[in-house]
C-alpha cells in the first residue's frame, strides 16, 4: 500500500529542482553533501598513501600541498559545515515545530542551489588547477606568492557562505515564530536548541569569512596592500579576521551534532535528557562564548602575549558548556532502559571521542603546551577527533535514526551495526597515532617527513583504509534500502517528538490539522502509550 | 624508545621539562576524564539495558548540585591548566640576561642563521650548551614558523616585523629544526638541525668558520645609507650621541634605567618609542620594514664598535 | 489526506503560515535578522578601514582630499531625500493607496538612479585622475602604496554599497509592479515595508561611508 507522502506527491526531475517542500530540499543537500564528502574524502585517501613513506614518492609536493588544501576546503565547507542543518535541520524542523514548512521555503531552496553552485565552481578551481594556499588562506601567501586558482576558490567559498547565511535566517525565524500552539521554549527538542545556536553563529560570524576572502581577491587581482606588508598591509589582520569567522564555524559544525546526540540518548534510554535545561542553556553559552576566542589559533603568531592570555583562559571556558553536555548525556543513561540500535552505537562513540577530542583542544588552550603542538599533528589528530569522531558520527547516527522517517525504509541493521564498529576502530586507529606524532614534533601539511615517524604514519594509513572502507558500507545499504529496505512504520523506535507522529515517509505539508502541545520534551511517561513501543 | 618508534621527543632545553610536566597533567586529567566517561558508559549500558520492550525507567528531572559539581570543578581544573601554562609562557617571553643573540631569516625555502660575530648558517644553527640563545628573526616573503621540537619552542617568522624567541640548550646533541608555518611548494622541505655543543667546542667551531663580510664594516655602511647621524650627532641635540656608551647605565624617561647592550640597541632599531632616553622627545621612526636579518645583526655590531674601548 | 488545508488558501498568505500575523512578522524578524549579517559584512571592511586609516593619517587624508566632498555632500541629500520617498511609499501602502505606493518607489528609483549617476562620474574622474588600484595607478606624492590601498577601500565599500543599491532597485521594480497588481493592502503590504527597512540600511550604510571616505581631515585649522 503506498499513500500519497512528500517522496510520491510529484514525480520527474522538475518537481525536485523546483520544490519548495523542505524535506525535499533536505534531500537534494544529501545527495549534493554526499558528493561532496566523497570528494573530500578520496583526497584524504591521496594523502594517506603518499604519508605512508617518508619520501614524496606518489606525488609531487606541488601536488600534495593542493591535495591538502583541497581536502580541508572540501570537507569543511562543503560537509562539516552544511551537513547537519542542511540534510536533519531542514527535515525535521518543521516536524518537531509542528509546522508545515520553514519560514521561508523559497530561500530554502535558493539556499541549496547557492551551496551547490558554489561546490560546482570550488570544484572547477580545483579541478583546473588547484589550490594549495590550506584552507586557511594565510596571506601573504595566498595574496601574493601562491600561483594556484586562489581567487576561484576564494569565490568559490564566498557563494557558499551565502547558503549557510540564508539557512541560519529561515531557522532563527521558523524557530521564534512557526511553534505550534502548547510548544513553548523549554518544550522544545534539544536538536531545536542546538540548531537556534548555531544559527546565530551562521548570521553573525559568516559575513566575516565572506568580507575576508573578498579581500583576499581583491588584493590578488589589484595588489592592494591589504594583507601584504610589501605593500604596506598586515597579515596578521588576515589571521584575526579569518579566525573570527573560523574558530566560531567549529561550533557550527558541532552543535547540530550535539543537539542529534541528545535525540538519541533520550530515545534509546527512554529518558528525558538530565539537565534538559542546563543542555539547552549549554548550547547557546557554546555560540556567545565561541566569538571569543579566535586568538587561541595565534599564539605563536606574534600577537601580544596579553592577548595570548585573555584568548587562552575564554578558551577553557567555552569548553566548560561541552563538558556540560557530556555529563548530562552520561547521566541520562543512569536508571535508564537501554538499547543498542546503531543510533544509539553512534552516540556512545560520539561521547567516547569527542571526550577525547574535547580534552585535547584544553592542551591548545593552554599557552606554554600549544606552543609546542601549534601547526603539527596534535593539532590534526585534536580536530579530527572532533569533527569525525564526533560530528560526522552524529551525523550517522541521526541519518540511521531518521532514516525511516525520511524514507519510509529501515536499513539493515545488523550489517549498520558492523559498519559501525568498524568505523569506530578504523577511526582511532587512524588518529590515535597523530596525538604522538604531534608531540614527537611532526608539523603540519609535511609532503616528506624524518625517517623516525614513519611507523605512525604507517599506522594511521592503515586506520584511514579501514575508517574508508567502513564508510563505504552505510552509502551502500542506504541506498539499497531504497529499493529493498524493510517498510518503516510512523514510529519504528518508540520515540516521543512531533516527527514520530506522523507517517513514514510524511506527507508534503506534514500535518493535518497543527498539533497543540501539552507534554515536556521527552516526556516518557511511566507507562509507554500505544504506537510508543519500539518495534526494532 | 624504539630507533624505529620513537613515542617522546628528546628533552633539550631548560623550558622543555617543565613543558612535560605540564603537559603530563594534562594527560592525566585527559585520561582521568575519558575512563570516567567511558567507564560509566559501559557500566550504565549494562546495568539498565533494556529487559522488555515495554519497559519504562523512572524519569529523573536532574540536579542541581550535580550540575554545579560538574561545572565547577572542571573550571577549577581547568583554571590550573591556564595558570600554570601562562606563568611558562612568561617565561617563553622573557629572556634571561646574558643571552646571545642570533638572526634568523626564513625566506622560501630556507633557514638564514647569522651568529652576532658574523657567522652565518643556512638550515643549520650551532649553539653552546648553557647559555641563553635570542633569536631575533624575520621573513623575506611569507609566514614561516622557527621550530625546535627539542627545546619545545616555536614563534612565527613574518614579513615586515621581527619577532624574537628564546631557549637555553641543556644537552649536547643534534636535533631537528621544521617549518612549521605553511609557506609554499618545499614547506617541508625547510628543516634543518640545530647543534648543541660545549662552549669550548663552541668557541672552536666560530673560529673555524669563515665570515663572509666584516660585520661592522657593512654596518657602518647601513649608518650613512640611513643617515643615523642626523639625529645622533655629538652635540646631542636631536638625539643622544652614541660613541662610548656600550656598557653604561642609560637613563630613561619616567625614572627607569637601562643597559647599554646588544639588546637595547637592538630593541631601539625596531622599536624605538619603547624606552626614550631620559630628555629627548620620541621622535625615532622604526627602522623594523628597512632591514634584513643581517642588516640588523650588522647595524648593532657596528653601533656596539663605536665604544671601541669597551668591546671586550 | 485532506486537500481543505492546501486547497483554498487566502490570496497573499503562503499555505504554511497560520495566518497573515505570522507571515508578517516572520518576514520582518527576517528582514531584521538578514541586515544583521549585512552589519557583519560591511563591519569588517570598516574595521579594516580604521586600523589602517590609524597607521597611515596622513596618506590617507592626501587620498580623501581627491575626493569630491561636493559630490559627496550632494549623494547624501540624494540618498536622505530616497529614504524619505520610500518611507512615503510604505505609508501609502499602510493607507491602502497603490497609486501612489508606485509614485514614491518611482521616485526612489530616480533618486537612486541619480545617486549611482554621481557615482559614476565619481568614477570615471578616478580613472581619469590614475586613482584606480592595479597596474594603472599613479601617485605622485609620498606614500604612493598607502594612497592605493585607501582607494582600494574606496572602491570595495562604495562599490559593495553600489551592489545593494542595485538590488535594492530591482527590487523597486518588483514591488512596482506587485502594487500595480493591486497585491498590497493595509493590511498586507509586508513586501513594501521590508523593502523600506532594506532601503533605509543602505542609506544609513552611506552615511557612514560619507564622513569616514570624504571628510577627513577637512576641518578648519
Amino acid at each position: 500500500m503506498s499513500t500519497k507522502n512528500y517522496l510520491n506527491a510529484d514525480y520527474g526531475f522538475r518537481s525536485w529542482l523546483t520544490t519548495l517542500d523542505h524535506k525535499r530540499i533536505a534531500l537534494l543537500y544529501l545527495l549534493s553533501i554526499t558528493f561532496f564528502f566523497f570528494i573530500g574524502g578520496a583526497f584524504a585517501v591521496a594523502i594517506r598513501l603518499e604519508l605512508m613513506t617518508p619520501q614524496g614518492d606518489l606525488v609531487q609536493s606541488e601536488t600534495y600541498n593542493k591535495l591538502f588544501t583541497m581536502h580541508g576546503l572540501m570537507m569543511i565547507f562543503f560537509f562539516l559545515v552544511p551537513s547537519i542543518p542542511a540534510v536533519l535541520g531542514n527535515f525535521l524542523l518543521p516536524l518537531m515545530l509542528g509546522a508545515k514548512d520553514l519560514a521561508f521555503p523559497r530561500l530554502n531552496l535558493l539556499s541549496w542551489y547557492v551551496y551547490t553552485i558554489g561546490g560546482l565552481f570550488t570544484l572547477w578551481a580545483v579541478v583546473f588547477g588547484g589550490v594549495d594556499t590550506g584552507w586557511t588562506f594565510y596571506t601573504p601567501y595566498s595574496s601574493t606568492y601562491a600561483n594556484t586558482n586562489v581567487i576561484a576558490a576564494a569565490l568559490g567559498i564566498f557563494i557558499t557562505g551565502f547558503s549557510s547565511i540564508l539557512t541560519g535566517l529561515n531557522f532563527i525565524v521558523t524557530i521564534h515564530k512557526m511553534r505550534a500552539p502548547g510548544l513553548t521554549w523549554f518544550r522544545l527538542p534539544l536538536f531545536v536548541w542546538a540548531h537556534y545556536a548555531t544559527s546565530l553563529i551562521m548570521v553573525l560570524g559568516t559575513p566575516v569569512l565572506a568580507i575576508t576572502i573578498l579581500l583576499v581577491a581583491v588584493e590578488r587581482l589589484f595588489r592592494v596592500g591589504i594583507f601584504d606588508p610589501a605593500l604596506g598591509g598586515d597579515p596578521l589582520l588576515f589571521q584575526h579576521l579569518f579566525w573570527f569567522y573560523s574558530h566560531p564555524a567549529v561550533y557550527i559544525m558541532i552543535l547540530p551534532g550535539m543537539g542529534v546526540i541528545s535525540e538519541l540518548i533520550a530515545c534509546f534510554s527512554r529518558k528525558r535528557v538530565f539537565g534538559y535545561g542546563f543542555v539547552a542553556y549549554s548550547s547557546l553559552a557554546i555560540a556567545v562564548l565561541g566569538f571569543f576566542v579566535w586568538g587561541h589559533h595565534m599564539f605563536v603568531s606574534s600577537q601580544s602575549m596579553y592577548a595570548g592570555l585573555v584568548f587562552s583562559i575564554l578558551s577553557f571556558l567555552v569548553a566548560i558548556p561541552s563538558a556540560v553536555k557530556i555529563f548530562n548525556w552520561t547521566a541520562t543513561l543512569y536508571k535508564g532502559s537501554i538499547s543498542f540500535q546503531t543510533p544509539m552505537l553512534y552516540a556512545l562513540g560520539f561521547i567516547g571521542l569527542f571526550t577525547i577530542g574535547g580534552l585535547t583542544g584544553l592542551f591548545l588552550a593552554t599557552l606554554a603546551v600549544d606552543v609546542h603542538v601549534h601547526d603539527t599533528y596534535f593539532v590534526v589528530a585534536h580536530f579530527h577527533y572532533v569533527m569525525v569522531g564526533g560530528m560526522l558520527m552524529a551525523y550517522l547516527g541521526g541519518l540511521h535514526f531518521w532514516w525511516p522517517k525520511m524514507t519510509g525504509r529501515m536499513y539493515p541493521e545488523g550489517l549498520a551495526k558492523f559498519a559501525a564498529v568498524v568505523i569506530f576502530l578504523g577511526f582511532n586507529l587512524t588518529f590515535f597515532p597523530q596525538f604522538l606524532l604531534g608531540y614527537l614534533g611532526m608539523p603540519r601539511r609535511y609532503h616528506v617527513y624524518p625517517e623516525e615517524f614513519q611507523v605512525l604514519n604507517v599506522m594511521s594509513s592503515a586506520g584511514a583504509s579501514i575508517l574508508g572502507l567502513g564508510y563505504l558500507i552505510p552509502m551502500s545499504y542506504f541506498a539499497w534500502s531504497l529499493r529493498w529496505g524493510k517498510r518503516a512504520e510512523k514510529n519504528p523506535w518508540g520515540a516521543k517528538g512531533l516527527e514520530w507522529e506522523v507517517p513514514s515517509p510524511p506527507t508534503t505539508f506534514n500535518f493535518d490539522t497543527t498539533p497543540t502541545v501539552t507534554e515536556e520534551a521527552y516526556d516518557y511517561g511511566p507507562k509507554p502509550e500505544p504506537g510508543e513501543v519500539a518495534h526494532v | 624508545m624504539w630507533q624505529n618508534l620513537p613515542l617522546f621527543p628528546d628533552s633539550a632545553s631548560t623550558l622543555a621539562g617543565k613543558v612535560d610536566g605540564l603537559y603530563f597533567y594534562l594527560i592525566g586529567v585527559s585520561v582521568f576524564f575519558t575512563l570516567l566517561i567511558a567507564g560509566l558508559l559501559v557500566v550504565f549500558s549494562l546495568r539498565y539495558r533494556r529487559k522488555s520492550d515495554d519497559d519504562r525507567p523512572e524519569p529523573i528531572e536532574g540536579s542541581i548540585v550535580l550540575e554545579l559539581t560538574w561545572t565547577i570543578i572542571p573550571l577549577l581544573l581547568s583554571l590550573v591548566m591556564f595558570g600554570w601554562g601562562a606563568w611558562l609562557f612568561f617565561q617563553e617571553h622573557q629572556a634571561p640576561g646574558g643571552a646571545m643573540d642570533v638572526y634568523v631569516t626564513g625566506k622560501q625555502w630556507m633557514w638564514k642563521i647569522q651568529h652576532p660575530t658574523g657567522q652565518r648558517e643556512i638550515n643549520e644553527l650551532h649553539v653552546p650548551v648553557g647559555r641563553p640563545v635570542r633569536l631575533t628573526m624575520t621573513s623575506e616573503d611569507v609566514i614561516h614558523s622557527f621550530f625546535i621540537p627539542a627545546f619545545r619552542m616555536k614563534k612565527d617568522v613574518v614579513p615586515g616585523r621581527y619577532t624574537e624567541a628564546w631557549f637555553e640548550a641543556t644537552e649536547e646533541g643534534t636535533y631537528h629544526l621544521f617549518c612549521a608555518e605553511y609557506c609554499g611548494t618545499k614547506h617541508s622541505q625547510m628543516i634543518g638541525s640545530v647543534t648543541v655543543m660545549s662552549p669550548s667546542a663552541y668557541e672552536a667551531w666560530l673560529d673555524g668558520e669563515p665570515v663572509a663580510s666584516d660585520p661592522i664594516a657593512a654596518g657602518a655602511a647601513l649608518w650613512e645609507g640611513l643617515r643615523c647621524g642626523t639625529c645622533h650627532t655629538a652635540d646631542e641635540s636631536r638625539g643622544p650621541s652614541l660613541a662610548g656608551r656600550y656598557g653604561t647605565e642609560v637613563q630613561l624617561d619616567g625614572g627607569k634605567q637601562v643597559l647599554f647592550d646588544e639588546e637595547y640597541i637592538r630593541e631601539s632599531i625596531l622599536r624605538p618609542r619603547a624606552k626614550i632616553s631620559l630628555g629627548y622627545r620620541p621622535l625615532m621612526p622604526t627602522y623594523e620594514s628597512q632591514l634584513t636579518g643581517d642588516d640588523l645583526a650588522h647595524l648593532v655590531q657596528y653601533v656596539r664598535s663605536l665604544s671601541e674601548d669597551k668591546t671586550p | 489526506m485532506s486537500d481543505a488545508l492546501h486547497g483554498d488558501h487566502t490570496p497573499g498568505l503562503a499555505h504554511h503560515f497560520e495566518d497573515f500575523e505570522q507571515q508578517n512578522e516572520s518576514a520582518s524578524l527576517g528582514m531584521w535578522a538578514f541586515l544583521v549579517t549585512e552589519v557583519m559584512f560591511f563591519g569588517g571592511l570598516f574595521l579594516g578601514y580604521a586600523l589602517y586609516r590609524t597607521d597611515y593619517p596622513e596618506a590617507f587624508a592626501a587620498a580623501s582630499h581627491e575626493l569630491s566632498v561636493a559630490w559627496g555632500a550632494f549623494n547624501t541629500v540624494v540618498l536622505i531625500g530616497s529614504s524619505l520617498t520610500m518611507a512615503l511609499a510604505v505609508r501609502a501602502a499602510q493607507l491602502g493607496q497603490p497609486k501612489s505606493i508606485v509614485r514614491y518607489i518611482v521616485l526612489t528609483l530616480l533618486l537612486g538612479i541619480g545617486f549611482l549617476g554621481v557615482k559614476s562620474i565619481e568614477y570615471a574622474a578616478k580613472f581619469e585622475h590614475h586613482l584606480i588600484p592595479g597596474p594603472h595607478f599613479l601617485w605622485g606624492g609620498e606614500g604612493g602604496p598607502q594612497v592605493e590601498l585607501f582607494f582600494g577601500f574606496y572602491f570595495c565599500m562604495t562599490g559593495l554599497h553600489a551592489l545593494h543599491m542595485l538590488i535594492g532597485m530591482a527590487l523597486m521594480g518588483v514591488v512596482v509592479v506587485r502594487a500595480r497588481r493591486g497585491a498590497y493592502t493595509p493590511t498586507n503590504h509586508i513586501g513594501v515595508e521590508m523593502l523600506g527597512l532594506y532601503w533605509h540600511f543602505v542609506d544609513l550604510v552611506w552615511i557612514f561611508l560619507f564622513p569616514m571616505l570624504y571628510l577627513i581631515g577637512r576641518h578648519a585649522g
